[in-house]
């Protein structure tokens, strides 16, 4: 267990030494909550309930945004490790085979959640609000970081069989672009029938509702254990692939 | 157990497809040898003789199909975890974290090593493999030659009894070559076995105790220099010029630059 700290204060030092993939990770989503806010919040005005700040109401969606093109870097940093051989060094090492995965996947959970802080300060900035107490931003917290866990676990698997630096992040583009299709900016009311279909029975927006709601202090509904649902299948699922991949490379290259 | 590495009919096979047919290749038909402490072994072999193969199942990176390995006594396959407390392995592409320094590279490896005073047995490492200077600079921006150094003071760190070395010296310049043969030479006179593969000859005569030509799957020929030559037919005295080679010339002229 040490062994996976002193692997993932290594990592850690990647990230603070190139402060850029912070950045750039929350660039993006940054610019779409400007776009949104300044740019099309007027016009949405009508497609909301009545009163609702539209910096409020989409920066959760921008969270899983900026959460879902975060792990493309976790993805492209297995990949460099794998390339350069250092996870055969480790594994010819007397430390546990999990260590070295293990201190990827909390890098992925640390670097992830400071995009995120720098996202909710950028909020705040555009006029999102909340007066939600102790308990709820916990469960917002708890929400984020299991949202990061799943989507972490989906990028080890192609961080690991990817053959180029384009491939290992690839798979990350259709993730950023779920919560467009979504409650994430728009209510799903508001959307055609099978978009709507679609929307409403997709991870992001329960996850999105739950994160909204406990911000805006309303009552969760059925949308919390959607949600959590979601998060354990999807990592479950992510990853029994990624260990399978994990073991294959690492006894079989 | 006096051998440091024993290696008995070890067999590996790979499945590739080749038009569409699912086929396994035989990379090693059953491999033996055996290394005593403090040697200094070379597995000769051209590309894909199955070096780096051999190499992976030795270093509990890859398990065999069938025969069985042992490093220090364990068995590779039974006791991986004994196996890797002795060895160490330096791959064929120096396996350096560009964006540490040198120095945090060594004291990561110390700690994962769980060596005490890391950060001592770093300091003395970069010392002894003329890194000092760099010690505070990234891996990221040495030359070949000095990651191949700091890739070698990673592997010593924790005084593993053998060391394992996949083409040591692919892709150096020459100073770099003679840097790493100056280096393995003095590892071996302070006891540590050496089990290095390469396919360049003079790189196998120079530097080994005993050389194993793996070629087919199989060793074909293991001795020493000496036993490897009375394989061929006695050597006939003739008088020839002795031209200085290439490497001469160029290291003489290097030298002589160096000198002023």
């Amino acid at each position: 267990m040490n062994k996976t700290g002193v692997l993932f204060g290594r990592l850690m030092r990647h990230i603070l030494r190139s402060p850029d993939t912070i950045i750039t990770v929350a660039l993006m989503p940054i610019a779409i909550l400007l776009m949104f806010v300044f740019v099309f919040g007027g016009a949405m005005k009508d497609a909301l309930p009545a009163g609702t700040n539209y910096a409020t109401y989409m920066l959760p969606g921008i969270l899983i945004m900026a959460i879902a093109s975060g792990i493309s870097y976790t993805a492209f940093r297995m990949f460099q490790d794998m390339q350069a051989g250092i996870f055969a060094r480790f594994n010819s090492m007397p430390i546990a085979r999990s260590s070295a995965l293990w201190a990827h996947v909390l890098t992925s959970l640390v670097s992830n959640l400071m995009t995120v802080v720098l996202i909710f300060l950028v909020g705040l900035l555009v006029g999102f609000r909340s007066g939600a107490g102790l308990l709820a931003w916990l469960g917002v917290a708890g929400m984020l970081i299991l949202t990061t866990l799943a989507l972490t676990w989906v990028a080890v698997t192609p961080g690991i069989k990817a053959t180029t630096m384009e491939g290992a992040s690839a798979f990350s583009y259709p993730l950023i672009f779920l919560p467009f299709i979504s409650s994430a900016f728009v209510p799903t009311s508001t959307m055609p029938l099978v978009l709507r279909v679609f929307a409403n029975y997709q991870p992001v927006t329960p996850i999105v509702n739950t994160i909204r709601n406990l911000l805006a202090e309303r009552p969760l509904g059925n949308d919390w254990w959607v949600a959590l649902l979601w998060c354990v299948g999807i990592t479950a699922v992510a990853y029994v692939f990624a260990i399978r991949s994990y073991n294959r490379r690492a006894l079989n290259r | 157990m006096s051998n440091a590495i024993e290696v008995k009919g070890l067999t590996k096979s790979f499945k590739s497809t080749v038009k569409d047919s699912v086929q396994r290749t035989e990379v090693l038909k059953g491999v033996d040898f055996t290394v005593q402490p403090g040697e200094i072994f070379a597995l000769l072999g051209s590309n894909g003789a199955g070096k780096t193969t051999t190499i992976n199942i030795l270093t509990t990176l890859m398990s065999a199909d069938g025969g069985t390995a042992s490093i220090c006594g364990y068995d590779v396959a039974a006791q991986p975890d004994k196996v890797r407390q002795s060895i160490s392995l330096t791959g064929q592409f120096a396996a350096v974290d560009d964006i540490l320094t040198g120095r945090e590279n060594v004291i990561l490896i110390a700690k994962l090593r769980d060596v005490p005073h890391p950060d001592k047995v770093a300091d003395a490492l970069l010392e002894r493999f003329q890194l000092t200077d760099a010690a505070h600079k990234r891996a990221g921006l040495y030359s070949g030659g000095m990651k191949r150094r700091l890739d070698i003071a990673m592997s010593l760190t924790g005084q593993p009894p053998v060391i394992f070395l996949d083409e040591p010296t692919m892709g150096l310049d020459p100073e770099g070559r003679l840097e790493v043969w100056k280096m393995v030479q003095e590892l071996a006179q302070n006891g540590t076995t050496i089990l290095l593969t390469t396919q360049y000859l003079d790189e196998a005569e120079q530097l080994a105790d005993r050389i194993a030509i793996l070629n087919g799957g199989v060793i074909i020929a293991n001795g020493t220099m000496d036993e490897l030559k009375q394989l061929f037919p006695p050597a006939e005295t003739v008088y020839v010029e002795k031209q200085p080679s290439l490497e001469e010339i160029f290291l003489a002229i290097i030298g002589a630059k160096a000198g002023h």
